[in-house]
């Protein structure tokens, strides 16, 4: 039996690890501070609506990647990984680019894949080359872009989009 | 009953059952859910957000040559009844009209309307765009929404992702945001008990089922919406496709279900089917709950041929016309009025009155 590496106190529950930057740690904990740190454990996801509809799913409920939280919130609207979890709902179009990775996660296990095969909308603003939301489709290409250089293993061409993205999206 | 409800002119096309399949399959119902880029969801949003969404899309629909025989109607200033009885026709679902904290539907909450078409605004999403069609007519209950969203989409701004397709509040509903959904009558699968059987292979290949009133709402009369489970992955024409080639497997089922029945069990479904028939024609005070059993011996009667001459069109409407808020509005009385059910029963007779005696 282990107990929590961070209160010492509770039995650990769950194993969290975490990549920032080239650091990579892990750390066992219990369940209420991996809820602190952004983290569900298994009856925590079944209790929440979108658990509850993976599990109806047959999928399980135990790795759901909604993990390694960095406590980002939304520039659009504010809202964390938190309340998505406690809600099932996300706040705004924009937060599926700041909770871009663990949906990825999620749509794989929801929808099988992520990729959406069908109808392709051009916009009436793409069309007049106005941008609405705030530069939000310049990010999304990017992000693309991105993703697409890493599995690529173009690093140097990442670093570069990654700092680019950086700028746009702020501190 | 004040409110100033929608026309009742124009009727309710997708119950006219005259569409493919139209003895097992009530309607059928195409969404598309959209969201405006840069508006916050529904869930995160304020009443200024809502009404923008109004403001914008009303100003769309006014430019749009598809919507143009649309009206807007909204639900934040309807009573009660107003909202059941767009409820009963299903035209607003449940979450549409569902209180806020203040006990009232939420500010913003409304509805477009067209002939066989609708728009719900402020729902989960911004908007939700349907099509509805009589029978099983996946491909037109499509091209109905399809026409509207095209029609909106070039004069708002939808949120869209290159890799996730049209952004949505819920990840269950991104990507194509469509859900099809078919409300087939399968009495004969319950009196054989496979019906069991066949909904657990549904789940199995993707299928979900509801009841009349949509998610979360009890199977009643036999009657189950059968719809996809998943939106993205897969193009709007595949995604059809899958339910229709399922929804097809379901409807040979039910048939052979019935050919069992009347081959091991003829008298007792005979008897069944004419007693129903004698008190939908002869009763008189009714509940709901009552009545949709009798109304699905009865349509059974009908699809086995023991019942001729009763039209599927009025026993479809039948369904809706019966419901609380129909009576309370077409009496003006109240929705818990103790006088219901007699109006109900006194309805049906009205109603079927003439059925039945045609060749």
């Amino acid at each position: 039996m282990t107990s929590c590496q961070a209160c010492h106190v509770r039995e650990a529950e769950v194993e969290l690890t975490q990549v920032v930057g080239d650091q990579v740690t892990t750390m066992r904990l219990c369940g209420k501070c991996a809820a602190e740190r952004g983290v569900a454990t298994e009856s925590q996801v079944a209790d929440s609506p979108l658990g509850a509809f993976l599990a109806a799913m047959g999928q399980g409920v135990a790795p759901l990647a909604l993990a390694a939280s960095t406590g980002d919130r939304c520039g659009g609207c504010a809202a964390t990984l938190e309340d998505f979890r406690a809600s099932g709902r996300l706040g705004c179009p924009e937060c599926w680019i700041t909770f871009e990775r663990p949906l990825r996660e999620l749509l794989r296990r929801v929808h099988g894949g992520t990729r959406h095969v069908g109808k392709h909308y051009l916009s009436s603003a793409t069309a007049d080359g106005e941008e609405a939301g705030g530069g939000l489709r310049e990010r999304i290409r990017m992000r693309e872009a991105l993703r697409q250089a890493v599995a690529s293993e173009l690093f140097e061409q990442a670093a570069v989009l990654r700092d680019q993205l950086r700028a746009l999206e702020g501190p | 009953m004040s409110d100033v409800l929608p026309s009742e002119e124009g009727g309710l096309p997708w119950l006219d059952a005259s569409g493919p399949s139209a003895d097992l399959v009530v309607s059928t119902r195409v969404r598309l859910a959209r969201n405006l880029a840069g508006v916050p969801f529904t869930g995160r949003n304020s009443e200024a957000d809502r009404e923008g969404v109004v403001a914008q899309v009303a100003a769309a629909a006014a430019d749009a040559p598809a919507l143009s025989e649309s009206a807007l109607h909204r639900l934040d200033g309807l009573s009660l009844a107003g909202r059941i009885w767009l409820q009963e026709r299903q035209l607003a679902s449940r979450e549409l009209s569902a209180p806020d904290s203040s006990g009232e539907p939420r500010r913003g909450a409304a509805l477009l309307i067209g002939r066989s078409f609708g728009v719900l605004l402020n729902e989960e999403d911004h908007l939700r765009v349907q099509g509805l069609s009589s029978g099983f007519a996946l491909d037109e209950a499509f091209a109905l929404a399809e026409r509207v969203d095209d029609d909106l989409g070039a004069r708002l701004s939808f949120a869209f992702h290159p890799e996730f397709g049209y952004l949505t509040a819920c990840p269950t509903n991104v990507g194509t945001g469509l859900r099809a959904s078919v409300l087939i009558h399968l009495p004969g699968l319950v009196f054989t008990r496979e019906i069991g059987k066949v909904l657990q292979g549904l789940a199995q290949v993707g299928l979900t089922y509801r009841g009349l009133y949509g998610e979360g709402s009890e199977v009643l009369g036999h009657l189950f919406q059968l719809s996809n489970q998943t939106t993205l992955g897969k193009s709007e024409a595949e995604l059809l496709d899958h339910l229709g080639r399922l929804v097809r497997q379901v409807l040979d089922c039910e048939r052979q279900a019935r050919d069992v029945l009347r081959r091991e069990a003829m008298p007792m479904v005979e008897d069944r089917v004419w007693r129903a028939w004698g008190l939908v024609r002869h009763a008189r005070a009714m509940t709901f709950e009552e009545l949709v059993e009798l109304w699905s011996a009865v349509r059974l009667g009908v699809g086995l041929e023991l019942l001729r001459g009763v039209s599927l069109a009025t026993l479809n409407h039948v369904l809706v016309q019966a419901q609380r808020a129909h009576l309370a509005h077409a009496n003006g009385i109240g929705l818990d009025d103790e006088a219901l059910a007699v109006h109900r029963a006194t309805l049906v007779r009205r109603l079927l009155a003439d059925e039945g005696r045609r060749p």
